[in-house]
Parts: structure tokens; C-alpha cells; sequence
């Protein structure tokens, strides 16, 4: 079934939602234009060793709202997110060009902290990987680090953090206990009230349910709706109804490019690239 | 790469032109015992409604299995929902079909009051539009979608051509023929509505096509 | 019964028999050693200083100074070692130099012991000028212990997932922060089995201490780190090959041998006990 949107003006078609007059937002999506990006990505290219695992990215996300990046394996979603944080550094060997603006300033150049950027730029893994601490020290622990609050101002920034990962309840009376004894979907949720408890502006989901269960999932993805009111955030997923279910945008990747980018009504409902549209629809990937 | 799924939006297409087949069908039997003011012939009409009511619920429910089931996306998405609305709109013409049946028995028994010219006219029409609104939805082609919508006009100028003849020459003139005029007035109005189905058939094809909405929006149509 | 049932059926006897060897040898070398020495074990013989030509009294003394040689060794290998495998497996980058240090920290572990004692003699005993002492005998020991203990928390700290320093890392902690606050606390304890390990090992080591800290008798207890001291691997040699008493001497000699035997068993058994908790409490 070939799509014929390539006919009479696309750019005024995705602009204006599919096709309406200016200010129909029939599917609802989120206005953008004339807001400054939190983070852009400028002519980013990115290496490992000589191969190029990144191509020429350009992109911006926007605050406060979600950004998704979906993409077959091995298409370089995740490699991307971590340039975001800097977590590429961990791994010798990797170049990097281009620019990644955080509030206009790149966080590439040397004169950035990476330590410091990470304050602001928090990160949620695919396996949760709490420290063998106990839950309360686990939460705490980015606070520690900044070495600034007493005992007690502490410990109400972390029962605040675990209110606002809607894990509380469930932990309330054992923060003293293990991190390690709770459940998958848990653990997962007590590593985002620890990414919290360090108030970053930005949150970088990478693939952040891959291993939970369907009603953890559920729960992970009604917190990031909640947070998305306060925090801007970027999902990598492999898991196409969550980008569905979840994002305000959608970016999608394959072999180190990204294809399409833009409202995420729009590229489950009419993409544009046909690439996109088999890949969504299953054919490949 | 070839899905499962593929052979079962196959399978809808051809439960679609079925559909499309057995309406079409009414709407010239319906047209038929008009002509030739025969009770039998508009009664088997109306009996076969009930084929297409069965039809109709039938691909209703294949096409939310289809969603609940495979969760489509994009093309798949808005080719199934297009499958869904054309069903419902398919069922109404074949209500309307029946509607002209029922117009035919109303006229039998009675003198003919003059000889069908236009009212066949409106028929092939109507049959013509819904027969290339479904060829655009086979095909998705959007370019056959517009020719439909903007054949409407034409459509409604041979409607209001009937009326007037009928209301100014027959019963305006007659009050006694109005018991042979209003009947064919109905049928024309009834083919008339045909024709605005399959306007919105093809509205529908060309947002499948083209993701672009045009109902309400006769400016986009380009 | 088929040929591979007899095939795993005589690989497993062979396997159970091994074993059983060795519980034997253990066991013949408990009892041996028991079995002569238990006699002299009194309370007497744990806590009093010998007396008239080590054939009377005990030799607590001999025990203090394996105790505090045993401790010297871990306060200068500890430090150094730990050090060490923190730079091997968290700082340095991969290349020749870390293979470099690797092999040399191996064949550290492979040089007899009493190469180190004639290399403690040299430095410390002589070019140092420590003399023969206390400060010596737990230097040599300590580069003795080094291989063991680097080589245990290397182990340790390799175990952390790198998922945990991630995670630190991803919350704004620089990789100093990252060590000293996550992954050593995870780390430690397989470190302190290092530790354990390498005081069993240091406890019984004659050779080293040969030249460089034990006497054969000291007055009372060790004064300063410079002063000599008795230890009991040592006074177990010099009572055999150097006694004037050796009826009542030998006795003596494997009373000490008992006693030694105890503390470095009991050791091994502390530290499989904590390897064990560990690997429980961390897979929880």
C-alpha cells in the first residue's frame, strides 16, 4: 500500500497536523513551534574504533515532554542516548563529532564537567542496578555525594523521591533494608527515585521495562506521564506501543540514522518515510 | 517480509467487495421493480437485506478482532478503520435500496404515471459512484476517490431536475397524482442519498491513502 | 548396566577416592600432630614465657610475636595492595603496562620464601639498618602477602558489576566517588578473605623471618618494632635442630606445631565462612 503523501506540501501537511487548516489539532499533539530546545544534537557522528555507529544526527528534543526512539537492534538508539549523558565515555576507543547543546551550551567540550552534567542529566538503565545498599542509603546516595543537606533534610528529600516514583507505600516501613530484596519492578522504580533525589532537569530512559513484567511496565509508564510535568525525557524502546502509549514525539532509527522524526500521532498513524511505516508495521525489524 | 497478517487484510478486502457486490445488486433489482412496478421482484429485495445485515455484522466484528488482536499500525491502522466505516456505509445503501424497493410496491397496481428517464439515470449513477468508490479502496487510489467526490454535484442537479418535474408538472398541476408522484419523489431522493454514501466512501479512501482528512474540508480536496 | 553407566560409575569412585585422600592426609597430619602435641598444651603452655632452657614454662611469647608479625604484614600489604588492584582494574588503561604488572605481581607470588628472607635481610636488616626485628620480619612478610592479597581484591573488585558503577556514575559521581562509596564496600568482602587468606599463609612462613625478625629466645615481650621477637614457626625449628632438651623439647615443639596448626585452620575456616555470606548476601 503505497502512501502518497509526498504530493502537495508536506511540510505544510506535518506542520499543521495532516492536512487541516492551522489550529485543527485533530490528534491532539503537542505544540512545539517557538519553544527554545532543551537538548539539540548537531551534526553528531559517533565511532567505534573506525566504524561509524552514528550518521549525521540532528535533533531537538523539547522540554517537558517525552521523546521517543525506537529503532531495530544494533540501529544505535541506545548508543545515542548515552551521548546525552556522557556515558559514551565509559567505553574507550569512540570518537566523537558534532554538538550536543544542553540549553545551549555543548556538553561535549572538554570545559564541561562530566560529573556535573550528570546532575542534571540523569539516566535509567535497562536492568535495574540499585547498590547493595539499603533502600534509604540507595536514594540517598546522590545526595551524599553533593555533601550539602543534614541527616534529616535527607531523609524527607528521600521519602519525597520514593513518593514521586510512587514507591513509598510499598517501602515505607523497610528503608532500612536491602534494595536488593525488592522486586524487579521495584528495584527499577527505587533507581528512579534515586535518579530524583538528585533533581536533574532532563531523564534518559534507556529501554527502562525491557525487563519487567507487564504490570511493572504499566506502572513505569504511568510515573513517566507523571513525570513529564516536571522533567523532560527521552525513551529508548524496542517496545513500539510504549512509544506509542507514552511519547509526545517519536524518532526513529535505522543503521545509525534517524529516518523520521516528529509527533508520535503522526508516525503511527501516517508516516512518511516508508521505512518508517515497515517497520511499524512489523515487515522488518 | 510477508506477515500472517497480510493475508487476513487480504481477506477483508474481499469480504468488502462481496459486500459492495450484493449491495450493488439491490440497488439495480431496487431500480428494476421500479421500472416495471413489479411487487415480486421489490419483494425479493427486501428479503435479501438480511444477507447484507448478516454481512455487514460480520466484517464489523473480523475488523476489531483484527485491532484487538495484531494492535495495527499506520497504513494497516487506517486501512482497517476505512474497511469498518465503508462496511457501515455499504449496509445504509443497501437500506436505501430497500427503501426504493418498498417505493416500487407502493407504486404497483397503479397506472404508469409517466416513463422512468431520469430516475434510471440517478440509479446508474449512484451505482456507478459506489462501484468506483470501492475500486479506490481495492486499489488506493486516491485519484478515483476524488473523481467520486466531485461527481456529487451532478448527482444532487439530477435529483432536484426530478423533483421539480414531478412537483411542478404532475402534481401542482393534478393534486390526484400525488399518490404515483410522492413514491417516485422518495425513490429519487432515496438514490440521491446513495450517492452522498458514496461521497463519504471516498472521503474516507482518501484519508486511508493520503492520511488527509477532506470531509468538511472541501478545500483540500486540491 | 550399560558401558557409559560403568564409565561414570568408575569416574566418580576415582573422584570420592581423591577426596577421601585427601581428608586422609589431612586428617593423618591433624592427628599426627595431635596426637604429640596435645600433651603439652596446658593453660600454662598458652600463656607463660618459657623457662629453664625451654623445658618448662610455654610460649606465649612465641604466639604474641607470630601474632604481631602476622599483623605487621597486613598493615603494610593492605594498604599497598588494595591500592594496587584499585589501579589495575580501575584506572589504568588497558595495555602492556597492566599485562606488565600483572605478570610481575604473579611471579612475585612464585619467588620462594627464603628468597624473601635474604631480601629482607639486605633491605631492611641491613641497608635500612631496621636490624633484626619486628619491623623487618612484618615488611618482609607484608611483600610476602602482597601477591595474595593483591590478587584477591582484583578478584573482589572485578566481581562488581560495572552495571553498579554505572549507576553511580550516572548520578553525577566522579570515579573516585564511584570507588570509594559503592564498589569497595561491595568489594570488601572478598577483600577480607584476601586479607584472611594471606594471614594464614604469613602465620606459618619460616623462611622470611629466619634473618630478619626471630630470635630463638627474647626476654619477655616485644618493647618497639625494632626489638626482636620469637615466633612460632621459628621456635619450632630452632627447638628441633638446636634444642638441648630433646625429649621434653620435641613434645614442646609440637605443642607449638598444634597450636600453630589450629590458628592457621581456624583462619581458613573464617575465611570460607565470610565467602560464603558474601556470595549469599550479594546474590540476594
Amino acid at each position: 500500500m503505497h502512501s502518497a503523501l509526498h504530493e502537495r506540501g508536506t511540510a505544510n501537511f506535518l506542520l499543521n497536523g495532516g492536512g487541516l487548516k492551522p489550529g485543527h489539532a485533530l490528534f491532539g499533539e503537542a505544540e512545539t513551534s517557538g519553544i527554545e530546545p532543551k537538548i539539540s544534537a548537531r551534526g553528531v557522528n559517533f565511532y567505534y574504533g573506525s566504524k561509524r555507529a552514528l550518521k549525521d544526527i540532528n535533533m531537538d528534543f523539547s522540554p517537558r515532554l517525552v521523546t521517543a526512539i525506537i529503532g531495530p537492534s544494533g540501529c544505535g538508539k541506545s548508543t545515542f542516548i548515552r551521548l546525552l549523558n556522557r556515558m559514551n565515555e565509559l567505553v574507550p576507543g569512540t570518537r566523537l563529532e558534532g554538538e550536543i547543546l544542553l540549553d545551549g551550551l555543548d556538553i561535549v567540550a572538554p570545559v564541561c564537567d562530566a560529573a556535573e552534567l550528570r546532575k542534571r542529566v540523569g539516566m535509567v538503565f535497562q536492568k535495574p542496578n540499585p547498590f547493595p545498599k539499603s533502600i534509604l542509603e540507595n536514594v540517598a546516595y546522590g545526595l551524599e555525594i553533593n555533601g550539602s543537606l543534614d541527616r534529616r533534610a535527607i531523609e524527607e528529600k528521600v521519602e519525597d523521591s520514593l513518593k514521586k516514583a510512587a514507591l513509598w507505600d510499598e517501602v515505607k516501613d523497610r528503608l532500612r533494608e536491602s534494595a536488593l530484596g525488592l522486586s524487579g519492578g521495584q528495584q527499577q522504580r527505587l533507581c528512579i527515585a534515586r535518579c530524583l533525589a538528585v533533581e536533574p532537569e532532563v531523564i534518559l530512559f534507556d529501554e527502562p521495562c525491557a525487563s519487567l513484567d507487564p504490570i511493572s511496565t504499566a506502572k513505569i509508564e504511568e510515573l513517566i506521564l507523571k513525570l513529564k510535568k516536571t522533567y523532560t525525557i527521552v525513551i529508548v524502546t524496542h517496545n513500539m506501543q510504549q512509544a506509542a502509549r507514552v511519547s509526545d514525539r517519536t524518532a526513529f532509527f535505522l543503521m545509525g540514522e534517524l529516518i523520521e522524526y516528529g509527533a508520535t500521532g503522526m508516525i503511527f498513524k501516517a508516516p512518511r518515510d516508508r521505512r518508517t511505516e515497515d517497520y511499524i508495521t512489523g515487515r522488518f525489524g | 517480509m510477508q506477515r500472517h497478517f497480510d493475508e487476513e487484510l487480504q481477506q477483508l478486502k474481499s469480504d468488502i467487495m462481496k459486500m459492495a457486490s450484493l449491495t450493488r445488486q439491490a440497488l439495480m433489482n431496487s431500480v428494476e421493480a421500479l421500472k416495471s412496478r413489479d411487487p415480486a421482484a421489490a419483494k425479493r429485495v427486501i428479503d435479501g437485506d438480511t444477507e447484507l445485515d448478516a454481512l455487514e455484522l460480520e466484517i464489523d466484528e473480523k475488523c476489531i478482532n483484527l485491532i484487538a488482536l495484531h494492535q495495527p499500525m499506520a497504513g494497516d491502522l487506517r486501512f482497517i478503520t476505512t474497511g469498518m466505516k465503508l462496511n457501515t456505509e455499504l449496509e445504509r445503501i443497501g437500506d436505501l435500496a430497500v427503501d426504493v424497493a418498498q417505493r416500487a410496491i407502493d407504486i404497483s397496481g397503479k397506472p404508469l404515471l409517466k416513463p422512468l428517464v431520469d430516475i434510471p439515470r440517478l440509479a446508474i449513477m449512484a451505482g456507478r459512484m459506489t462501484g468506483e468508490a470501492i475500486e479506490a479502496f481495492i486499489k488506493s487510489d486516491a485519484g478515483l476517490a476524488r473523481k467520486v467526490v466531485l461527481s456529487d454535484p451532478e448527482a444532487d442537479y439530477i435529483k432536484r431536475a426530478v423533483e421539480k418535474e414531478l412537483i411542478y408538472d404532475y402534481m401542482m398541476k393534478d393534486g390526484s397524482t400525488s399518490d404515483r408522484a410522492v413514491p417516485l419523489l422518495l425513490a429519487a431522493r432515496h438514490l440521491e442519498r446513495i450517492c452522498d454514501h458514496a461521497v463519504s466512501m471516498a472521503e474516507d479512501i482518501i484519508y486511508m491513502v493520503e492520511a488527509r482528512v477532506v470531509r468538511h474540508h472541501p478545500e483540500a480536496l486540491g | 548396566m550399560t558401558k557409559r553407566d560403568i564409565i561414570q560409575k568408575t569416574g566418580f569412585t576415582l573422584l570420592a577416592m581423591c577426596m577421601a585422600a585427601n581428608i586422609v592426609f589431612l586428617g593423618m597430619i591433624v592427628f599426627f600432630i595431635a596426637s604429640r602435641g596435645l600433651p603439652a598444651i596446658s593453660w600454662e603452655f598458652l600463656t607463660q614465657a618459657p623457662r629453664n632452657a625451654m623445658t618448662q614454662g610455654g610460649v606465649a611469647p612465641a604466639i604474641v610475636g607470630t601474632l604481631y608479625l602476622t599483623l605487621g604484614a597486613v598493615l603494610v600489604a593492605l594498604p599497598l595492595g588494595v591500592a594496587c588492584a584499585i589501579y589495575l582494574t580501575e584506572y589504568s588503561p588497558k595495555g602492556w603496562i597492566v599485562n606488565l604488572i600483572r605478570i610481575s605481581v604473579n611471579n612475585l607470588a612464585g619467588v620462594p620464601s627464603v628468597v624473601f628472607g635474604l631480601f629482607g635481610l639486605a633491605i631492611f636488616v641491613k641497608k635500612a639498618g631496621f636490624g633484626v626485628s619486628m619491623l623487618s620480619g612484618s615488611l618482609t612478610l607484608g611483600i610476602l602477602a602482597l601477591p595474595v592479597i593483591i590478587s584477591a581484591s582484583q578478584e573482589a573488585l572485578i566481581a562488581v558489576p560495572q552495571s553498579i558503577r554505572e549507576a553511580s556514575l550516572a548520578l553525577g559521581a566522579t570515579r573516585w566517588e564511584t570507588i570509594r562509596r559503592v564498589v569497595l564496600p561491595a568489594a570488601l568482602p572478598g577483600i577480607l578473605t584476601g586479607v584472611i587468606l594471606s594471614v594464614g599463609r604469613v602465620a606459618g612462613e619460616t623462611a622470611p623471618i629466619l634473618f630478619t625478625a626471630a630470635a630463638f629466645y627474647v626476654k619477655g615481650y616485644p618493647k618497639s618494632v625494632l626489638s626482636e621477637v620469637m615466633a612460632l614457626p621459628y621456635h619450632i625449628y630452632a627447638l628441633m635442630t638446636e634444642g638441648t632438651h630433646p625429649e621434653i623439647q620435641t613434645q614442646i615443639a609440637y605443642g607449638s606445631s598444634l597450636i600453630l596448626l589450629a590458628l592457621v585452620l581456624s583462619v581458613s575456616m573464617l575465611a570460607i565462612y565470610i565467602r560464603q555470606r558474601y556470595r549469599r548476601g550479594y546474590n540476594a
